[in-house]
């Protein structure tokens, strides 16, 4: 088997990943391994925009990043962890900044200065925005940068196994997939910045390739996660593809209504209306589905995202992206009529855990983005949050790689690899030696599971139900086969080895459901319908056990200045 | 009741390890219901009747660039196009053109992405970075607008026909990304590096056929950049002869 070797292995080629990259590679021999090219990356489709109190807009000139972070507190139901919070929101002009002198293409407004637009649970208008394709003119500048540095990258390689003995990161096994070869990757540092876990859910706004398997991945390896019950729902998905409406949509103003004609947000935020919270719209909309009062269409119920009202001009200007897919996908023009919207999984508010510094307890490893949980999201992320934690733990990731390699004599061991590696060949050995269950078929199951008993609203029979439904599907994947024995692209056995960790994922979220006895942010027990901040301002930490079921223990939240209250919008 | 429609879809197979076995076509018979997208077929054969099919894809919403491919001929990615939008019941699915195929649908992209770090794709500044932004008008950055949406899918690349006869020459891509950096007010690039892209592998090259502008899904129009540069690279010479240049 071959053995390569670099100073820093990066693993994901979106934002995060990109980000620590530009930060280390001009002192260090750094790899960045990722499944697709980096800019085929979920990273790109980030539509609304980017958050920091520049106060550009002239409604928010007395905004500040300590009000930033405030909303960021209070729309996290007081979960996130206030300190790393803080050093987010502090960076976050500088990095918009930062972003914009190395080429990013924002929006302007008539002086010239970044356009701001509001977005949901912030007191001020400061989501910075390019159009409604704030991602992808964000990836774009960050894969730019690293061309100009000459990054080093291993487009179309898929990790497939974290090395880590004794509490020390070594490295990763991964699949060149373009040479149908299993290579094993030894470094000094890693970082993990592979994204969310959407496709866990059938209901996902996400990417096909956001399967979760890195946080599975360091789950495995003994890693332990944080947060993982709280699933971010997204209001406005389009029915059928699911693909996401961006929160812009009413951020720039548009409506929601009901069957009846009725801007139904009155009832359940009477003054943030549509730009409540996203835990907050998901349930009032997913209720009113519930209650009868959507439409129906042969693709599902649906309740109406409006933006009629907005006028051609403004959503041809503001929301092109939107407009066009809505034409592509569903055949249906938002300047005559208005979307067929449902609440969808959308992003991961929990992950790998990290500390604000984007270490985990494991030395030598490191993970930052959607797949860690440092936490500043807490149990509910706002809008415009998620871009600005990419780039700047990216950031600071480069920032403590570089401090834990001056410090920390190396340890990387090529044997720890390699033998993490010959654990991946036969495990491929195995699924190409047939078995008759199909991964297509256990993964749709799966999904199917996770959005019908772990999804917006929870109670415990129907996360039992999860449960038993995921210890049953483990079992049947031991007897997943894969048909092609050709190793070069052979997409159908990436997606079977990745199953297995999302099967780890989806446990990890459902037994923290199961477990929390309270409603904080994006979890909402039906049974439990109230916050329990006595019992329950908590951090759930879910280890890997030999039962297969996760060991959850709980830490507390760290509180600096913003003290707990009611959560009305 | 929504009904589903019997297609036959005809699939290009080959595998770059496997020369010796030629590039042939594969019939799958699929029902597919109304609204069904390319992609979302592909990804049912795959799963369903014959997982050694290869093809690319993520997003599914046509903001990645990842499945571009030719369909009936026509270029343009799988995910944002309808099975019934073809309007008759067989399919023919191929690789992107002027590229290797290294296995059935998924070609080998590494020459258009050398020849889009061949432009220098990014912002290039003289002046020292303010303390905020680079001030930037409404009218200037509308300017770049179209150019900022392309998604270097390559559908302008496979449907080229200069890259065809001349694997050398940088495409419309490359060049419509040297535009939206030219054309952005921020950029301060010195003139005479249009010098670079100034002969027969690059503006020079272009057809002018507008290939690249059909295939385009995201309504980018690389032929007016390459006609802009020309334009440039042009007026620069007559500056240069009467002594202007900066």
């Amino acid at each position: 088997m071959i053995t390569r070797e670099h100073d820093v292995i990066i693993v994901g080629g979106g934002l995060a990943g990109l980000r620590a990259a530009v930060g280390l590679c001009e002192k260090y021999d750094v790899a960045l391994i990722s499944k697709v090219h980096p800019l085929r990356s979920h990273s790109i489709a980030a539509q609304g925009g980017i958050n920091a109190a520049l106060g550009n807009n002239p409604d928010s000139a007395d905004d500040s990043w300590e009000k930033h972070a405030f909303d960021t507190i209070k729309g996290s139901d007081y979960l996130a962890d206030q300190d790393a919070v803080e050093i987010m929101c502090r960076e976050a002009t500088g990095i918009v900044y930062e972003m914009e002198h190395w080429g990013c293409p924002f929006s302007r407004f008539s002086d010239g200065s970044i356009a701001q637009r509001p977005f949901g649970g912030a007191g001020y208008p400061r989501t910075c925005y390019s159009a409604d394709l704030t991602g992808h003119v964000l990836l774009n500048t960050l894969f730019e940068k690293a061309a100009s540095l000459g990054v080093k990258i291993y487009p179309e390689w898929h990790v497939l196994a974290l090395a880590i003995h004794e509490n020390t990161c070594h490295g990763v096994a991964a699949f060149d997939l373009m040479n149908g070869e299993l290579v094993s990757l030894v470094a000094k540092a890693t970082l993990f910045a592979t994204g969310g876990y959407g496709r866990v859910y059938f209901y996902s706004t996400n990417a096909l390739i956001n399967t979760g398997s890195g946080i599975g991945m360091a789950y495995k390896a003994g890693v332990p996660l944080k947060d993982m019950e709280f699933v971010q729902f997204h209001p406005t998905g389009l029915i059928g593809t699911n693909i996401l409406m961006t929160e812009a949509c009413r951020g720039e103003g548009g409506y929601l209504i009901n069957a009846k004609g009725e801007r139904f947000m009155e009832k359940y935020a009477p003054k943030a209306m549509e730009l409540a919270p996203r835990d907050i719209v998901s349930r009032s909309i997913q209720t009113e589905i519930d209650e009868g009062r959507c439409l129906e269409h042969p693709l599902g119920n649906y309740i109406r995202l409006d933006l009629m009202h907005l006028g051609e001009k403004k959503i041809l200007e503001k929301l092109p992206g939107i407009r066009k897919i809505c034409i592509d996908f569903i055949g249906i023009d938002p300047v005559a009529e208005p979307i067929p919207i449902m609440p969808c999984q959308h992003y991961s508010m929990g992950g790998i855990d990290t500390d604000a510094a984007t270490a985990t307890e494991v030395q030598g490893f490191f993970a930052a983005g959607e797949c860690a949980c440092v936490s500043v999201h807490g149990g509910n992320r706002l809008g415009g949050n998620s871009l600005l934690e990419t780039i700047v733990f990216g950031k600071i990731a480069a920032a403590s790689i570089d401090t834990y390699l001056s410090v920390t004599a190396s340890t990387r061991d090529k044997d720890i690899c390699l033998s993490t590696a010959r654990a991946v060949e036969i495990k491929i050995e195995g699924l190409l030696a047939g078995g008759h269950e199909k991964t297509f078929q256990l993964h749709g199951e799966l999904a199917k599971t996770m959005s019908t008993y772990v999804g917006i609203f929870r109670e415990q029979g129907d996360v039992k139900k999860a449960m038993e439904e995921i210890e049953a599907l483990k079992k049947r994947y031991r007897n997943v086969g894969v048909s092609s024995p050709s190793l070069t692209m052979n997409y159908e056995l990436m997606n079977a080895i990745e199953l297995g960790y999302m099967f780890d994922v989806a446990h990890s979220i459902a037994y923290g459901a199961l477990l929390r006895e309270e409603s904080r942010g994006a979890h909402s027990r039906t049974d439990f319908p109230k916050r329990d901040d006595e019992k329950w301002l908590k951090h759930s930490i879910a280890r890997v056990t030999g039962t297969g079921v996760p060991d959850i223990s709980y830490r507390d939240v760290t509180v600096t200045r913003y003290k707990p209250m009611e959560r009305t919008y | 009741m929504i009904r589903a429609s019997a297609y036959t879809f005809k699939i290009l197979r080959f595998d770059r390890k496997k020369p010796q076995e030629k590039a042939r076509f594969q019939t799958y018979r699929v029902k597919v219901i109304p609204g069904l997208t390319v992609l979302a077929v592909l990804n049912r054969i795959r799963d369903e009747i014959d997982g050694t099919l290869s093809f690319r894809s993520s997003c599914r919403s046509a903001v990645c660039g990842s499945c571009a491919m030719v369909m009936n001929g026509k270029i343009d990615l799988a995910c944002r196009t309808q099975v019934a939008s073809f309007g008759k019941e067989s399919i023919i699915l191929e690789p992107l053109p002027n590229m290797e195929i290294i296995k059935d649908l998924v070609v080998d992209m590494t020459p258009f992405w050398t020849m889009y770090e061949k432009v220098k794709p990014w912002l290039i500044r003289s002046t020292p970075d303010p303390e905020k932004e680079i001030p930037q008008s409404e009218k200037d950055r509308s300017r770049i607008d179209q150019f900022v949406n392309c998604i270097l899918c390559a559908c302008c690349y496979g449907a080229c026909p200069v890259i065809s006869r001349d694997p050398g020459y940088l495409g419309p891509a490359a060049l419509a990304k040297l535009e939206r950096f030219v054309l952005d007010s921020r950029d301060e690039r010195p003139h005479a590096w249009l010098n670079d892209v100034n002969d027969e592998h690059g503006v020079w090259g272009c057809d002018t056929v507008l290939r690249c502008i059909e295939a385009c899904p995201k309504d980018v129009r690389p032929t007016d950049a390459i006609i802009d540069l020309r334009k440039r690279i042009f007026v620069d010479k007559v500056k240069k002869l009467f002594g202007k240049q900066r």
